[in-house]
């Protein structure tokens, strides 16, 4: 074991004076270290993860909401037509061949996406990968509500979107956020298929690494590790907002929830 | 504006390309799954033991391997197993090596959630029938858990086998793979991206439709 290799100058594998020699500025025009670029990798996965994360939310909410609507009308019955066929497509196709698609085949069809770069189409390509599933644990959230919540809106004279606003997703989305918790430490080990288009994030810091130094398990140690670290930053994240949004005397340990 | 010619695949290209990785792919997804459920009941056991050595040792296994993504664990055993045994591995068994330790880790607490569902007076009753621990889990508390949790486990299996794509890390030679070198062998990389999605999702859709149809058999059982 030497973390000493974390150390060296990555380009001629001679320690540098500094550990963070780049990154800091701490040394002007220094050979970066290997410890600068697990840095800028760790950032790149938190880029990544942080912009699908919220991709996933948002569409994520809105898919499983629209797939509760009743079928009244023929635009619901076609919202939940669509929202079904949103959360099949992208929960039953792998998220590596997702990551292709939107980076070898979406921008031949649409010209406009070929001025992305790969962080943005991976970080999409993650976001509905996500939004299907967060999806299922919103609908499932909005399903475990009495359905007497739903009958007291509409006797009190609500719209149905008025019911929504006020009456079902804030109840809904409180009950979700254990389950969405453990979607979202998902992204942030997802993530790591970005390596496969070259997004300089931390697994491929880890393989090319490994390469370059042969300390394989230092460098995969580390990496590890800031994964796991990353991971439960988001659960302590969103243990807070739980709390914080917790009403008094209401859904206080809701565990049955929780849908696979 | 791109346009698909989907000429070009025909039974000889499936054959010679696509064939061999889903073999891998379906090989490698049944051959986890009974790996998987095997050890992951004995894991599971373990954490329900009540022995405090056993039950930090599931523990801490189950949990490093739930918080490690499943690129990392991959690359991780195909550094460490030709480090521990001397010499080196094919990509192949390092991924079905991986994958069973890797699911043994999400089927023990599937077990464990499904054994913690049978209620307790089942296991006293057979503990007042004078059964031992082993007859007990084997002939009582088992058979009934596993039938609450094929569902569950089925799902898990379609999971497995959108994640048996992640062998791309090192290459070995999966459905995904076939496709990329078939489209790359034959110019047409966009065409066979499309066509390896649309694999997998038949696939992965008409076995969820399956899991669907179990599980309202298994819950009027129940």
């Amino acid at each position: 074991m030497d973390l000493g290799i974390f150390c060296k100058s990555t380009l001629d594998g001679e320690a540098v004076d500094h550990c963070f020699s780049a990154i800091f500025g701490i040394t002007k025009n220094a050979d970066p270290s290997y410890l600068d670029w697990l840095f800028k990798a760790w950032g790149w996965t938190l880029a990544v993860a942080g912009l699908s994360l919220v991709i996933a939310l948002i569409l994520g909410a809105v898919m499983g909401t629209l797939r509760t609507l009743p079928s009244e009308s023929r635009l619901n019955r076609s919202l939940v037509k669509i929202s079904t066929a949103w959360v099949e497509l992208f929960r039953n196709i792998p998220i590596l061949v997702q990551v292709f698609l939107w980076y070898h085949v979406i921008p031949a069809f649409f010209q406009p996406l070929k001025a992305l770069p790969s962080y943005l189409l991976v970080s999409i390509a993650l976001g509905f990968f996500t939004s299907a599933r967060i999806a299922e644990q919103v609908r499932a959230g909005i399903q475990s509500l009495p359905s007497g919540q739903r009958a007291a809106a509409t006797a009190l004279g609500l719209t149905i979107s008025q019911s929504y606003r006020y009456i079902i997703l804030p109840m809904a989305l409180r009950i979700v956020i254990p389950p969405l918790t453990s979607e979202c430490m998902n992204l942030v080990k997802n993530s790591s298929v970005a390596f496969a288009v070259s997004v300089p994030e931390l697994t491929l810091f880890a393989m090319q690494a490994q390469e370059e130094t042969s300390h394989g398990v230092e460098i995969y140690l580390v990496v590890t590790f800031l994964y796991a670290l990353s991971a439960f930053a988001i659960n302590r994240v969103l243990a807070y907002i739980e709390q914080l949004s917790r009403i008094p005397g209401f859904i206080a340990s809701n565990n049955e929830v929780v849908a696979h | 504006m791109f346009t698909l010619d989907l000429s070009f695949y025909n039974w000889e290209l499936f054959s010679n390309y696509i064939l061999k990785g889903l073999l891998f792919s379906l090989q490698l997804t049944v051959i986890a799954t009974i790996g998987g459920i095997i050890f992951g009941t004995f894991l599971a056991l373990m954490r329900l033991s009540g022995k405090p050595v056993l039950v930090y040792t599931a523990s801490i296994y189950v949990n490093t391997m739930r918080s490690i993504p499943l690129v990392m664990v991959i690359l991780w055993f195909f550094l460490l197993i030709p480090m521990m045994i001397g010499r080196p591995i094919g990509a192949d068994l390092s991924a079905t090596i991986t994958f069973i330790a890797f699911e043994a880790a999400f089927f023990s607490e599937i077990v464990r959630a499904g054994i913690q569902s049978v209620p307790r007076g089942q296991a006293y009753a057979a503990l007042a029938l004078g059964m031992s621990y082993g007859q007990n889990m084997r002939l009582i508390v088992l058979p009934q858990a596993f039938r609450n949790m094929i569902p569950v486990f089925m799902t898990q299996t379609i999971i497995l086998f959108q994640d048996t794509s992640l062998v791309y890390a090192i290459g070995a030679y999966d459905l995904l793979k076939g496709f990329e070198i078939a489209g790359k062998n034959y110019g047409r990389p966009i065409e066979t991206y499309i066509l390896a999605a649309f694999t997998y999702f038949i696939i992965c859709f008409s076995l969820s439709k399956i899991v669907r149809a179990v599980q309202a058999k298994v819950a009027i059982i129940r």
